[in-house]
């Protein structure tokens, strides 16, 4: 067991957890990321893949699957990103590339994102102020790409009041600094 | 001050009374009230001075086409210059001042323009200052420059935020007054998505105006009771002050939400206002109508208002302009106001119907066939001159004259996307075309329908055709019983005798300019627009433009519809440039990227800069270091001497996979990939399809099917765009995979004859990083500090001994404190960006000073390295001769003959001897550095056939910056050329 110590994306040793109304946005380092591309002409056999893995389909176009270990979502043509707890799965993508073999490359994504969860009544309104997304439409378990404050995120509907975030690890701090705006201006 | 002419009734909330101040007065009024109205309850009707004659003006409006009551609103760094008192709502402690005078409002100097008008006549611009040429620059631009412009900035930042937000609707629709309330209704019933929005900040449009019975009850409380209405739908968004000001594609339309202009200083963490974009499927324009004046002599005095604003001003905000009011009208509605202003008290002096047959009433005098020839009133008006229609004058007494022209559906936002609206003989005005935005329809005034029924039916009738398009069940909900008066008017443009006669009254056009303009062939309506100003104030002409084009239809003996319209622009009124900023601005203009050491280099005093959006460290000082030179020449030499350390995340990672991923990456590097071993890094030359290089950087192969690219920090994101776009478009048939891990890798270069023993110390048993199992581009998977995983790469930037660690971003922190604790045995030292530039220049590795989007690989002394036996981006067209002269340039290295001399990057290159001039020129430098290893500035540069000059003695020159000494062409590898060092 290596003994260097991690960093949150936010720059400090614990997750940052803001609230504002009610609404609380929690910088979220427990999740491991890897990204599942299919292999040219292994499309199918990659899907079945991970709808095993899921224990049912894989996500489709707009779509997040969630289980009790992972959760998954469309990022592209025959493209996912899956995450898993960071503490048993930190190897992830290793763990994946065992599993997919030549059906799929795997890439470790876990520290390219930054990961908020937002929650309370009011994070529509929230939203509103930050992506061009019809968030009022976006159902639990939509997963969508767009832009907030000109940093390309993934946002994904995980509850009628939940929200995930993810944005580039290295700019959390003006994605953090965006979302709280726009908390304290919608709220 | 009492408010002298407060009337009874009124939608004002008497039970609050606030205090306010214009310039220098203070007075009172109520919630509800805007500022005009609050002033004209106070008796005051001058709020300002029109714009070149400084002539004294008072509201003509009571709403956002306000072209003369315009006010700089607040104090200090929230002043707001420029802001109509008609719209600005008031709150207890408004401060406002009027702008455009000097030294005071009532006597202001600069009138004396208004003496000299014969002089400012349309055209007296481009007349008086074409001569003499000499005197433009100094003598006219700066007096233009003085006295144009209305109001005055502030000059400090503006401490309140602006944001943007998206909604999205099936139907949005634009106006709340009767057409658009029903339209809303019957869509909210029908459960479509909905947005409401309306500029006022009490919707209802002219039902909150007028006093006709709508359903057996008020306007105002129909509309209060429907929007309570709307306001329950969970599927209808009702946005009061929120004005539509621009349409765009697809369905888009800009929306300026005023959140907090209605009080003194926006709530903890709100926005002032927020630029909504709003994605519709379809739109209903209900935006209602504007009334026109009729121009008349002196026709500008303070006092002269549009009749429907004295009655608008006398129902909903229970005020008059004076307490004696006469009407000039063409059509019925001016009948209208003096019946209201007759139940409200006001004393209604006279009724003047340019029209003989003019009905009659009781209540006031009624003079058919009559106009107005003369006003008076230096402050405001006291007296009309009247014209009978049997001939002779009448003079009558009165402090305000309402002015009826007939009505102007607001035909704006149908213009946008470039239609042209159409005349419509019935109600003499132009109406929206065929020719409308894709998805727009419009109901009620703003189509031409005026009447109140009318209005509501347009309204539910095109709400439910939009809802049956979209395939939606359409439940119609009853709409009520209101009036349905015809639209009688018979055109009146214009008093033809006047002399003095205001056309466009915030830029100060009057009728004669109009006929000015047309004598001297400006006919077409767009040069009649910008020969004499007729529009393009801030109000965009919304009471002056069918007036202009009625006068020069006259002149020209045309019809108004031949004459035709100018094109009306976003954005309908005048927009905040804050909330087009939105949040991005100071710092907030743009993200910021952070390293992973960023919190660590912070601690060590680093000094920051900024590299694409990336936050990168230039130095880190020490105790005693008073210049950055300092401290770079320090980082330089113990780096050389030992080992130091450099934080290089920034540069792009792409993580190539699939079985492809050789023969792609042997397609977009114009050098061999095909055959790199796995366990070795590669450097590459990436060329755009025209031969010249575009980037770059190293691939790393971590297995038969797995890469790591690696790009400049700049062109991370460019080179990404372009690898994918080769494998979707160009090479679709490659199993190739591609995603982005530059923010996943914390990566720091370890350079130095003791970088070897340093990492050493950190990895972990069984990796032997001995010359001979790790050597010079080597690269593994390995594991350090007890079984962290990590990516190690020996590849030298520095041209040391060097080695690119790369572990996950979270463990970055940690691994530099590890790095820097463990190499004190070392005396290893952090070293910035100017500590790398230093080491790559007297290493000669070109970056993007080099290659600047015109070099080719030839110039940069790599023609070899462009593979001859394999197909690649870029490299057939690297072979034009254009690009292939003999005197191509070619990277050379430059010192200075006298070594204190510096070589400024920038400066150009001459042969000894010759004519400093372009047709001399050889080439130019790129990059330059003092280098503390050679002890004198050295640079790189491009130098025609610089590979053959070597040891020549050339003449360097920089004109800009006085620079004009020899420096010897030498190798461009001033430090260990046969690269023994990093081979080490």
């Amino acid at each position: 067991m290596h003994d260097l110590a991690p960093l949150c994306a936010l720059g400090d040793s614990n997750p940052r957890t803001d609230s504002v109304a009610g609404v609380a946005l929690t910088e979220n380092p427990g999740h491991a990321f890897a990204s599942i591309a299919a292999r040219l002409g292994q499309e199918t056999a990659c899907a079945a893949q991970l709808a095993t893995l899921l224990g049912g389909a894989a996500p489709n176009v707009g779509a997040m699957v969630s289980t009790n270990t992972y959760m998954a979502f469309w990022i592209g043509p025959d493209q996912w990103m899956i995450s898993a707890p960071f503490d048993t799965h930190e190897d992830l993508a290793a763990q994946l590339k065992a599993r997919f073999g030549k059906s799929a490359s795997i890439t470790d994504q876990t520290d390219a994102w930054v990961c908020f969860h937002m929650q309370g009544d009011g994070v529509e309104r929230v939203m509103q102020l930050c992506a061009n997304i019809d968030i009022e439409q976006m159902q639990v378990g939509a997963a969508t790409r767009s832009v907030i404050h000109y940093m390309g995120v993934y946002v994904i509907r995980t509850a009628p009041d939940a929200l995930t975030i993810l944005g580039g690890r290295s700019s959390a701090g003006s994605l953090h600094h965006a979302l709280l705006t726009a908390m304290r201006a919608a709220l | 001050m009492t408010q002298k002419n407060r009337l009874d009734g009124g939608l004002i909330d008497r039970s609050e009374t606030w205090s306010f101040r214009f310039d220098s007065q203070y007075f009172k009024g109520h919630k509800g009230d805007t500022l005009a109205s609050a002033l004209l309850a106070n008796g005051v009707r001058l709020m300002g001075r029109s714009f070149k004659y400084h002539r004294p003006r008072g509201p003509m409006t009571a709403g956002s086409e306000e072209p003369n009551a315009i006010v700089e609103l607040r104090e200090g760094a929230r002043k707001e210059p420029n802001t109509r008192a008609t719209t600005a709502e008031l709150y207890d402690g408004l401060r406002a001042s009027s702008q455009n005078r000097w030294p005071s409002l009532k006597f202001d100097a600069m009138q004396v323009n208004d003496l000299l008008s014969n002089f400012f006549a349309a055209g007296f611009y481009y007349k008086t200052f074409m001569w003499p040429a000499a005197f433009w620059e100094k003598v006219y631009e700066p007096i233009i420059r003085h006295a144009a412009g209305l109001g005055s900035l502030s000059l400090q930042d503006d401490p309140d935020g602006y944001d943007k937000g998206f909604l999205h609707c099936d139907l949005l629709i634009i106006g709340g007054g009767p057409a658009g309330l029903a339209a809303a209704l019957t869509a909210g019933e029908s459960g479509a998505r909905v947005i409401l929005c309306d500029e006022d900040f009490l919707i209802g449009g002219r039902l909150n105006l007028e006093t006709y019975a709508v359903g057996g009850m008020s306007g105002a409380a129909w509309a209060a009771e429907t929007v309570a209405r709307l306001q329950a739908m969970p599927n209808v968004r009702v946005m009061s002050r929120t004005t539509a000001i621009g349409v765009f594609d697809h369905g888009v339309y800009g929306a300026v939400e005023r959140v907090s202009d209605h009080l003194a200083v926006p709530e903890d963490g709100k926005p002032r206002q927020i630029l909504w974009r709003i994605t519709s499927k379809r739109a209903l324009l209900c935006a209602g109508a504007t009334e026109r004046p009729i121009v008349f002599e002196n026709n500008d005095r303070p006092g002269i208002m549009q009749a429907s604003a004295v009655r608008a001003y006398a129902n909903r905000w229970a005020t008059t302009p004076a307490q004696q009011v006469a009407i000039f009208t063409n059509n019925d509605d001016g009948h209208r106001t003096a019946s209201d202003l007759v139940a409200k008290g006001v004393e209604v002096v006279s009724v003047i119907d340019t029209r003989a047959d003019a009905p009659t009433s009781s209540d006031y005098d009624v003079i058919a066939g009559g106009v107005i020839d003369q006003t008076w009133g230096r402050l405001g008006l006291t007296q009309i001159e009247v014209k009978m229609p049997k001939g002779g004058i009448r003079r009558i007494t009165c402090g305000a004259l309402g002015v009826s022209g007939g009505w102007n559906p607001n035909v704006h936002l149908t213009c946008h996307q470039g239609g042209r609206p159409v005349w419509n003989e019935g109600i003499a005005a132009f109406v929206p075309s065929g020719s409308l935005p894709p998805g727009m329809t419009v109901a009620g005034a703003a189509r031409g329908i005026f009447s109140t029924h009318g209005a509501l039916h347009s309204g539910a009738d095109q709400a439910k055709a939009i809802l049956s398009d979209l395939g939606m069940k359409v439940s119609a909900p009853s709409l009520p019983e209101a009036e349905d008066t015809p639209t009688r008017i018979t055109p009146f443009w214009h008093v033809k005798t006047a002399k003095r006669a205001w056309v466009d009254q915030q830029n100060d056009v009057t009728a004669k300019d109009i006929k000015l303009a047309h004598q001297e062939n400006y006919v077409s309506v767009e040069h009649l627009k910008r020969y004499t100003t007729l529009g393009m104030a801030t109000d965009q002409g919304k009471t002056s433009n069918i007036a202009g084009l009625a006068i020069m239809a006259e002149v020209a003996g045309k019809a108004i519809p031949e004459v035709g319209t100018t094109m009306f622009r976003p954005p309908y009124t005048p927009t905040a440039m804050g909330v087009f900023a939105g949040r991005a601005w100071g710092m907030e203009t743009r993200p910021t990227r952070l390293t992973p050491s960023h919190k660590w280099a912070k601690e060590q005093g680093a000094v920051f800069i900024e590299a694409g959006l990336w936050l990168r460290a230039q130095w880190f000082p020490q105790p005693g270091e008073t210049h950055w030179r300092q401290s770079c020449d320090r980082e330089v030499i113990q780096t050389r001497k030992s080992v130091g350390i450099c934080d290089v995340t920034s540069l792009g990672k792409i993580d190539v996979q699939g079985a492809d991923a050789a023969a792609f990456l042997n397609f977009v590097y114009c050098n061999g990939f095909a055959k790199l071993p796995v366990g070795k890094v590669r450097y590459g030359l990436m060329l755009r399809e025209d031969g010249i290089v575009m980037d770059d950087g190293t691939a790393a192969r971590l297995a038969e099917d797995h890469f790591v690219v690696t790009t400049t920090t700049a062109k991370a994101v460019p080179v990404y765009r372009h690898l994918e776009f080769v494998r979707q478009c160009l090479c679709p048939d490659m199993d190739v995979q591609l995603i982005s891990t530059t923010d996943a890798w914390a990566q720091f270069a370890v350079a130095g004859p003791n970088s070897r023993k340093l990492l050493e110390k950190i990895v972990d048993e069984g990796v032997d990083l001995s010359n001979d199992a790790f050597p010079f581009m080597a690269c593994g998977e390995i594991t350090i500090c007890g079984g962290l995983r990590a990516r190690l790469f020996r590849i030298s930037f520095s041209g040391e001994l060097a080695y690119e660690i790369a572990v996950p971003t979270r463990y970055g922190d940690a691994l530099v404190r590890r790095l820097m604790q463990t190499g004190e045995e070392f005396d290893v030292v952090p070293y910035g960006l100017e500590a790398l530039n230093v080491m790559r220049i007297e290493k000669g590795h070109a970056t993007a000073n080099e290659l600047n989007g015109t070099t080719t690989a030839l110039n940069l002394g790599m023609g070899k390295m462009l593979s001859k036996t394999k197909d690649s981006i870029g490299s057939k067209l690297s072979e034009r001769p254009g690009l292939n002269e003999p005197d191509a340039l070619k990277l050379v290295g430059l010192k200075p003959v006298k070594p204190d001399h510096t070589v400024p990057a920038g400066a150009h290159l001459m042969t000894k001897g010759a004519k400093v001039t372009a047709s001399n020129d050889q080439g130019y430098v790129t990059s330059a550095c003092y280098s503390p290893n050679l002890g004198c500035h050295i640079a790189l540069g491009f130098l025609k056939s610089g590979d053959t000059r070597i040891g020549e003695i050339i003449r360097l020159v920089s004109p800009l910056t006085g620079v004009d000494h020899d420096v010897e062409v030498v190798s461009p590898h001033f430090l260990d050329p046969e690269g023994d060092r990093l081979r080490a």
